[in-house]
This record gives structure tokens, sequence and C-alpha cells, in this order.
């Protein structure tokens, strides 16, 4: 059977389905008689002791993966989960109150979770957490559900779920995720630019593809097309063999041409850069040919965790990026939080409207100290490479202003403490709300460059919330009005001997590359996977077409006689074909 | 039995690593051993109980113990408290 959905990431997995439930759990049975209490106590001993091997297996691999600082959270889980009046406690509910073992470890874990949220001390509030977590993930051994996230994989498999969250992926293996489908969200969630950073295929908006399946399932996803197959027979896994093979051939050769430099037949260079979101990512954005990177999203360090990080785990992840790419920019955005993404670290209040809340520099001009710290961090890792500062969400030259403001003040003081760093370190800003595209000529005096949001800018400008199906025809980032702020922005900046970059998904796609690369954007910022086709795109143009291009686009009237008008003029000159495929 | 009271005096107070390096010195021995503060009396082999105590920097705690080994478990407790767990300050 066939299923159809959204093309979020290239590639095929043919595979078993692993179906992620990440909803919170319901207890129904909650009085036993007190014959059972006795077998309820072993069910509790069996769940703890499972849990105590799974958090000792997640902990072994967070201290590869991302150090002793992240690792260091699953020992305070342990400790508890070896607590003896932990399990005493729960044993004396079932007994007492003849309380099922499920209901008895939720009274317990909701009593102590109440009394350190009650607690008048930070560190001690954020215990809530851990003992919140750990209930979880105890209810789900004794209930016999898979535990959250997909640290316990020790198989390969395609992970099915209703949506995924940053804190679902943080840690997640490229060696057993050969591919995700999920039942809501489009090209722009976060589960389809993770997949295509970490280069496996996806396939979203698949509805109810988590009803449809079990874990275990044959399937076949296909990332190009936006399909899966369930139970494919022997003919149809023939033929996704072939493609597969096909596919991974092509990605070679492309990778082999990466290296080649993004110059037009008529010799204008623009850079290609990456966007990476952990300091592993900058090793696949090297073989692919960057030029830098464009986007270091800072939110991993600060995801998943109970703490926020200190100044000297964030000065090792930026001074470790940096060094990789020598003397190749890397712009770092500042914290980027709210919105889509929570923290644990941060109590940020629940919203009726997050994307138009206190979300990014709205939260780090209010938690000052947050913002210092980060900022000392870059400005101290500023001396072992190309480093240059971003601020994300600004909507006005006022914040603009506040923010360099505090960018001063901590540079006064490491100066006074004689701590080294890049006095000419270069500031930008991200252009994502149209206030601020608007404005550009103002905001640009400020600042060194500009670097375009595309999926904010287009979510803001044209009223469509990219996550939600029903209006996703109405997101079109190649909307006439979307051009014409990127072209109000990178004027502005030229017209000041500044530049103007993207870091947003339409940087990565090359129909708009075209279009871009006419409207004279100076960078083109991109998951790795996305830079051989742009790059192609580039050099199999001049300059001069690429204006015209952009010049006759810029006087039309819907997006979709700008993408026809696109594809016919790149078919033209033999750099699209029928498919998309170029 | 054996007690002896003393001052909490690194700048976490008896959180964090210090709560759990105490339960586990505490879980070292043999005897019964009691942590009280205030009006609270709790178990000082069990991390979550010793959290719960909130003991900040400044707190005077009481440290009682009963069993074969109570001299020695006392000692060792309050030893670690006044030594600040390795912390600055």
């Amino acid at each position: 059977m066939r299923v159809e959905g959204v093309a979020g990431s290239s590639g095929i997995a043919i595979g078993t389905a692993y179906v992620y439930q990440n909803d919170d759990i319901h207890i129904t049975k909650r009085i036993i008689s007190s014959s059972d209490a006795e077998f309820e106590i072993q069910k509790v001993k069996q769940a703890l002791c499972d849990s105590r091997s799974q958090i000792e297996c997640i902990r072994e691999k967070a201290l590869q993966k991302v150090g002793k600082e992240q690792a260091k959270i699953f020992d305070a889980h342990l400790m508890i989960l070896e607590d003896h009046s932990f399990l005493e406690e729960i044993a004396a509910a079932i007994k007492n109150k003849n309380l099922s073992a499920a209901a008895a470890i939720e009274q317990v874990v909701a009593q102590y979770a109440a009394m350190f949220a009650a607690m008048d001390d930070e560190y001690m509030r954020e215990r809530e957490t851990d003992i919140k977590d750990i209930g979880d993930r105890v209810l789900r051994n004794l209930l016999g559900l898979p535990p959250r996230g997909f640290d316990h994989l020790m198989e390969e498999v395609i992970i099915v779920a209703h949506d995924l969250t940053p804190s679902d992926t943080v840690l997640l293996d490229k060696r057993y995720v050969k591919g995700f489908a999920t039942d809501i969200g489009g090209r722009t969630s976060h589960a389809a630019i993770i997949a295509r950073t970490l280069e496996i295929p996806a396939v979203l908006g698949l509805k109810d593809i988590t009803s449809r399946l079990n874990t275990g399932d044959r399937i076949v996803l296909d990332g190009n097309t936006g399909e899966i197959i369930i139970d494919p027979d022997a003919m149809q896994l023939d033929k996704y063999q072939k493609k597969q093979k096909k596919f991974s051939d092509c990605q070679a050769e492309l990778k082999k041409a990466a290296a080649l430099p993004a110059v037009t037949r008529d010799g204008k260079r623009v850079e290609i850069a990456a966007n990476i979101g952990a300091p592993q990512d900058i090793d696949i954005a090297v073989e692919y040919g960057a030029d830098g990177v464009g986007l270091y999203r800072t939110e991993f360090l600060y995801l998943g965790r109970e703490q926020l990080p200190t100044e000297e785990e964030q000065f090792r992840a930026y001074k470790a990026v940096a060094e990789k790419l020598g003397q190749k920019p890397l712009i770092i955005r500042t914290l980027d939080i709210g919105g889509d993404k929570e923290l644990a670290c941060m109590r940020l209040p629940q919203e009726l409207n997050p994307f138009l809340g206190y979300r990014a520099i709205r939260i780090c001009l209010d938690e000052i100290d947050v913002f210092k710290t980060q900022l000392r961090a870059i400005l101290r890792a500023s001396v072992y490479g190309n480093i240059l500062i971003m601020y994300p969400m600004i909507s006005g030259v006022n914040e603009v202003r506040k923010a360099n403001a505090i960018l001063a003040e901590v540079k006064r003081e490491l100066y006074q403490a004689m701590i080294p760093f890049d006095e000419n370190v270069k500031v930008g800003v991200m252009i994502e709300v149209p206030s601020a595209a608007i404005t550009a000529d103002a905001i640009i005096k400020e600042v060194d460059f500009f670097s375009i949001g595309t999926n904010d800018l287009c979510q803001y400008t044209l009223a469509v919330d990219r996550m939600n199906e029903k209006i996703a025809d109405l997101y079109q980032p190649l909307h006439p009005a979307v051009l014409r702020l990127i072209k109000n922005a990178i004027d502005a900046s030229h017209r000041h001997g500044k530049f103007t970059g993207m870091c947003g998904e339409l940087a990565g796609d090359p129909l708009a590359a075209a279009i871009l690369l006419g409207l004279g954007l100076d960078e083109f910022s991109m998951s790795a996977s996305s830079m051989p086709r742009v790059k192609k795109i580039i050099r199999g143009l001049s300059y001069e077409t690429a204006r015209e291009i952009a010049d006759t686009v810029l006087s039309m009237e819907t997006a979709a006689e700008i993408i026809n008008y696109t594809v016919a003029a790149l078919t033209k000159l033999g750099l699209w074909d029928a498919e998309g495929e170029i | 039995m054996r007690s002896e009271s003393v001052l909490i005096n690194n700048p976490t107070g008896l959180h964090a690593r210090p709560a759990a390096l105490f339960t586990q010195t505490a879980a070292k021995f043999h005897s019964k051993i009691m942590v009280q503060k205030g009006d609270k009396i709790v178990d000082a082999k069990s991390m979550l109980k010793i959290l719960s105590l909130g003991a900040k920097q400044g707190t005077t705690i009481d440290i009682a113990a009963d069993g074969p080994d109570e001299q020695e478990a006392v000692g060792a407790l309050v030893s670690l408290i006044k030594s600040g767990f390795g912390e600055q300050g």
C-alpha cells in the first residue's frame, strides 16, 4: 500500500518501522486487592531495574557523543533510581492505599515533583524535571511502552512519529535511524531540518501514518517523491533498491563536484555556506565543500538539559568549530529559543501565540545574564578563527542598539580582565520579521551584515503557520511580497558596502538560487546536502542571466507565475528537467 | 547512638554533587543514619530525602547514627561537610 506525504529530505530508506509514542501516559487501573500487593511491588522493582540499565546505556553514549557535562544529568537520574526510599514509598502506597503499581509510582513522583517545585531555590526547582523524567521512564517500562527518545535503539529503524521535537532528536544516532515518517509537518519543520542535516531521508505530513503502522512493519520510504510503501512486494523492493543505489551514486558524483568554487559563468563569486546545529555537523559541511558556516545554531547547548550551559562549555563548542574552519567565516547565532522550541533549563511561560511572543533576542534582552554568558563565550572563541555574531528575531533598530550595548559591555569586561578576543568581530542580524526587512536601511547602519531567515520571514509576511497543513499551499517562499522584502534588505546592505546572506530553507532550493543570485545575494547558507545542487545552478548560470530572471520575476504577481517562469528559463538553459532533477 | 551538629559552609549547600557525595558516603556504613534540619528528620542514605531538606549554605544540620559503626559514620559525614566538598569559596 502507498501513502503520500511531503518530501522532507531526499534519499531512499528500506527497513523496519519504529512507531514512536511521545504523548503522555494515561493510567486507568488504580485500585488493587491487597493480595496482589506483593506482585505489584515486584513489577515496580523490575521497572526500576530496566530503567537503570537503560540510563546506564544512555549515559555511556552521552559521554562519547556530547561529553561529560551532559552525561552528568544521567548520574543524578541513576541516584534517584537507586534510592531505596523511592522504592519504599512506592511500596508503601501499594500496600497501604491498595494502589496499582502504576498509580503508586505516579503518586510518589507527583509528591516529589510538587515538593521540588515549591522550593525557593532555582537548582532545586529544576529537579522537578528530573523526577518527572524518571517517573515517565519507570512508568513506560512498567507498562511495556517504548521509552521516549531514540537513545536505546540498537538496530536500524525508520522512525514513525506524530511529530519530532528538538528534545526527541538531541541524541539521535545516525547508525540506527535510517529515516523519518511523520503525521504532521512540512519541509521546514524541525524533523525535516534535522533529517537534511543528518542526510537521512524523510517524508512528513502523512496525516495518520502512526495509526497505520506498527513497530516491526516493513516499509519503503522515498524522500525524493514523498511516498511511503507499506509491506512492499518483491517487485517494489527490487525497484527501490535500484533507486536507492542510483541516488547514492548520484550523491557521490555531486560531492566530487563540491570542491569547485561557486562562480557564475561570467565570473561572479558567491559563498556557499552551511547551516549547522552541533559541532559534529561541521565535518559533513566541510566534506561538501562549504565556504564557511552561515548559521551555527547554538540551541543544542541548551536543549534537553536541566542547567544552562556554562561559559566554558559554550566557549569549547564555539572554539572547536572555529578551529576546524580556519579563516573561513563562522556565523554564530545567539540563542534562538521560544516559538516552537522549549527549554528545560529556562522556565518559559506557555503562550497563546508563541511565534509572536517571548522568544529569541526578546528573551536575551530580558535575561541579560544568559545573553552575556553566551557573548563572552563567543568573544573568547573569536581569537581561534573568523567568527561573526548574529542576533535572531530583530524587529527594529532599537533591539539592535540594545544588543550592541550589551556586547560592548561584555567586550569592556573582557578587556579589563585581559582576556583576549577579536575586537573587530563582525555583528549582523537576521532579517526574518517583515518590519526589519522594510526598515533594513536603518538597521544596516548598526551592523556589518544581514542574513535572511526565510522560514519565519515567509510565515510572518504571509500570515501562514508553516506547520498547518490545511493552509500549506499558502506557504510560498517565492511569493512576490517575500521576494520584494528580500530585495529591499539586499539593496540596503549593498548601498552601505555591506553584505547579505540567507540561512533559511529557501537558500538551499535550486530553483530559488537562480532568482536570489540575480537579486544580488552574497552568501547562500543551507544544509550540507543541498549544497551540490545549488552550486551546480550557480556554476551553470551567468550573473547577467540571473539578473534578467530576477528582474522579470519581480514584476510578476503570483508565486505560481514566478515558479513557472523560472523553471522554463532554467530548462531552456539545460539546468532543469521535467522531474525537477538536475 | 552518636550525633553531632555541623554548619554547611560550601556555596551550593547540600545540593547537586554535594548531596550525591553525602549519600554515597552515608551508604558505606552499616549504621542507621539520620539527618535533622529544623523539625525535619530524614534518612541520610536517600538522595531524594537529603535534597528535600533544601539545606543551603549557612544552615546547621544534626547528623545522628545508630549501629556498629556509628562513630566512624558521624565522623566521616561531618568532615565531608567541613571539607566544603572540595568547592571553592
